[in-house]
């Protein structure tokens, strides 16, 4: 713990991860995309209304369609970014050196999930300027904003820490990634057909006036961050879900318990298994 | 400084170290013999801490491996047999980062690296992308490495391996200035005679366990209990050799040469008798052209104390 305030692992981390040409590329396209897409959107609505001004309620659709294009980069590209980081040190042949310096295993773990969490952030706040034309036109408030990307960070974080812990139960980084892909694909969109399914047996199951509330239901629907972000951008969503399950209880809430909780667990278990355990013996 | 008690690895029926105990004195350079999976990596592994043992303990400088890892690490400095790097920095920045990860201070670490460098030899090479660096480099930066925090025991797990003739040498000079030093050294190697020359004690592990430890005088006797001699002879001589030799004691498996102008024969006796039999043979009017004893290096005694091992 002494060695706290300054993380080796992570600074190395940035110093190779922003040096790469791979990065740099990443990022231009990145960039390049959200800007066809903004102004492309701008042109297109445009033109098709035949007005040569912009309404705020196209603002807001324009805003909705980049969280969502910000959710996707973070769930797509976190997996990748971290499910490779023990992994491909280990394939490398480079960690039992690391392991071998009187880092802690904790420090290790934190500094290779904070740089590709960084890396990502730095991606997001990259794409700010662009993002921020929606301001341009009305129809959002900040606090709209500063939601959605609290909730990108919860996302990026849990994620990111699964793909760290995958990195450091797997030996191959191909199967961490796949394992990590998997995990991100199940909690994103498999939750959302359960959550349709349990709703639509709900429905079928149900007799008479006795209206019994569906826990899994809206754990199923706390946890999709397709649903959450839903709810963000049109309140009503919330309504909905909490009409359909008859449980009164923040979406927002769950999802931050069951984020939460992941990533504490997440890491644990990569610190944990990330060094040979010689004291288990005798 | 090292004690190592009954250390026993197991892999589900394979052992693959079998109670092996070693005690090494501060400042020992230990040469580690074994053929590939005889246990070398396994015993340098759990030193390091890397691998579990199954049971059995290794205690460096008073602090045991399995119930103190971190303060183990302090003490030792380790170089794996295959060890990559990380491409994107520079010889410098490698420096540092390990400097950093031991939490030497930045200030120390500037005075450190260029000291290092200048050991191995690759001052020139400092603002140099390590994975540009030949393989020679590449080691010596990795020994470079290992010795940032000052540690005093350094575990060297096939050092030379891979590496051409002249880069060999300048490991091993490098090696030699580390024992003059006085840091306490394992070193595994394959080149058995370099071991030799900088080697106060070698164990030989075959099959997991330890079945040679001692100084390389030491261990070059027990083999020296049985000597081969080959006498040369003119080839009209050879047949008088023969039966003057047959009948001398300590002498066995007498032969005659392929090429017809000598004999070789198997001596038991010691270096006082060895100087009688040669006398006796002049007194006897044998004319003697040779009387050579052959000379069992480290490679012959490893391959003789590993034989039938397989």
């Amino acid at each position: 713990m002494k060695l706290m305030g300054t993380n080796p692992v992570l600074f190395k981390e940035l110093k190779l991860r922003f040096r790469s040409f791979k990065s740099f590329n990443g990022m231009l396209f990145f960039l390049l995309a959200m800007c066809v897409f903004v102004f492309g959107y701008i042109f297109m609505t445009v033109t098709v209304s035949g007005t040569s001004y912009f309404r705020p309620s196209e603002s807001f659709v324009l805003f909705a369609f980049l969280s969502y294009i910000q959710l996707g980069l973070v769930l797509f590209t976190a997996p990748g970014l971290t499910a490779g980081t023990i992994s491909s040190e280990r394939e490398k042949q480079t960690l039992p050196i690391l392991l071998t310096t009187s880092q802690s295993s904790f420090q290790i773990i934190s500094g290779k999930l904070l740089s590709s969490v960084a890396f990502l952030l730095f991606l997001i706040l990259a794409g700010m300027p662009v993002y921020s034309l929606v301001f341009l036109f009305g129809g959002i408030s900040p606090w709209d904003f500063i939601r959605i990307f609290l909730f990108l960070f919860v996302i990026l974080l849990a994620f990111g820490s699964i793909g760290v812990m995958f990195s450091t139960l797997i030996r191959k980084t191909v199967v961490s990634m796949i394992a990590t892909y998997g995990t991100m694909l199940f909690l994103s969109v498999v939750t959302g057909f359960l959550f349709i399914i349990t709703m639509q047996m709900k429905m079928m199951n149900q007799t008479g006036t006795v209206v019994t509330p569906s826990y899994i239901g809206h754990f199923l629907a706390s946890i999709n961050p397709g649903v959450l972000f839903a709810s963000f951008l049109s309140p009503g969503v919330r309504g909905m879900v909490e009409e359909m399950t008859k449980v009164d209880f923040p979406i927002w809430i769950g999802f931050l318990l069951f984020y939460g909780v992941i990533t504490i667990i997440a890491i644990l278990i990569a610190v944990k298994k990330l060094r040979v355990n010689t004291k288990r013996q005798k | 400084m090292i004690e190592i008690k009954g250390l026993t690895k197991k892999y589900g029926s394979f052992t693959a170290l079998d109670n092996l105990n070693l005690t090494l004195h501060e400042g020992t350079v230990f040469g580690f013999v074994g053929a590939n999976g005889a246990g070398k990596s396994t015993t340098f592994l759990i030193m390091s801490t890397l691998l579990e043992a199954t049971s059995g303990d290794v205690i460096i400088d008073g602090v045991n491996v399995r119930e103190k890892p971190a303060a183990v690490r302090r003490l030792i400095g380790y170089m794996p047999d295959f060890f990559g790097v990380y491409d994107q920095l520079k010889a410098d920045e490698y420096l540092d980062f390990y400097g950093a990860s031991y939490g030497i201070p930045v200030e120390e670490r500037r005075k450190l690296i260029p000291q290092l460098l200048e050991l191995v030899n690759l001052t020139h090479k400092r603002y140099s992308y390590v994975d540009l660096l030949s393989r020679g480099m590449k080691q010596r930066l990795c020994l470079a490495r290992s010795l940032i925090h000052d540690p005093k025991v350094l575990i060297l797990d096939e050092p030379a391996s891979g590496l051409d003739p002249r880069a060999r040498v300048e490991m091993r000079d490098i090696l030699k200035t580390l024992k003059k030093m006085g840091k306490t050294i394992l070193i595994s190697s394959h080149i058995l005679p370099e071991l030799a020359e900088m080697c106060d004690e070698i164990g030989v592990i075959d099959n997991g366990r330890l079945i040679a430890h001692g100084s390389v005088p030491e261990i070059q006797a027990k083999l020296q209990g049985e000597k081969v001699i080959t006498v040369k002879v003119p080839i009209d001589a050879v047949s008088r050799a023969l039966s003057f030799f047959e009948e001398q004691p300590h002498v066995s498996t007498i032969e005659m040469l392929e090429t017809g102008d000598g004999i070789t024969f198997k001596y038991l006796g010691n270096e006082v008798s060895q100087i009688s039999l040669l006398q006796q043979a002049v007194k006897k009017e044998i004319p003697i052209v040779s009387f050579m004893e052959h000379v069992t290096n480290l490679e012959d005694v490893f391959m003789e104390i590993t034989k039938g091992a397989e």
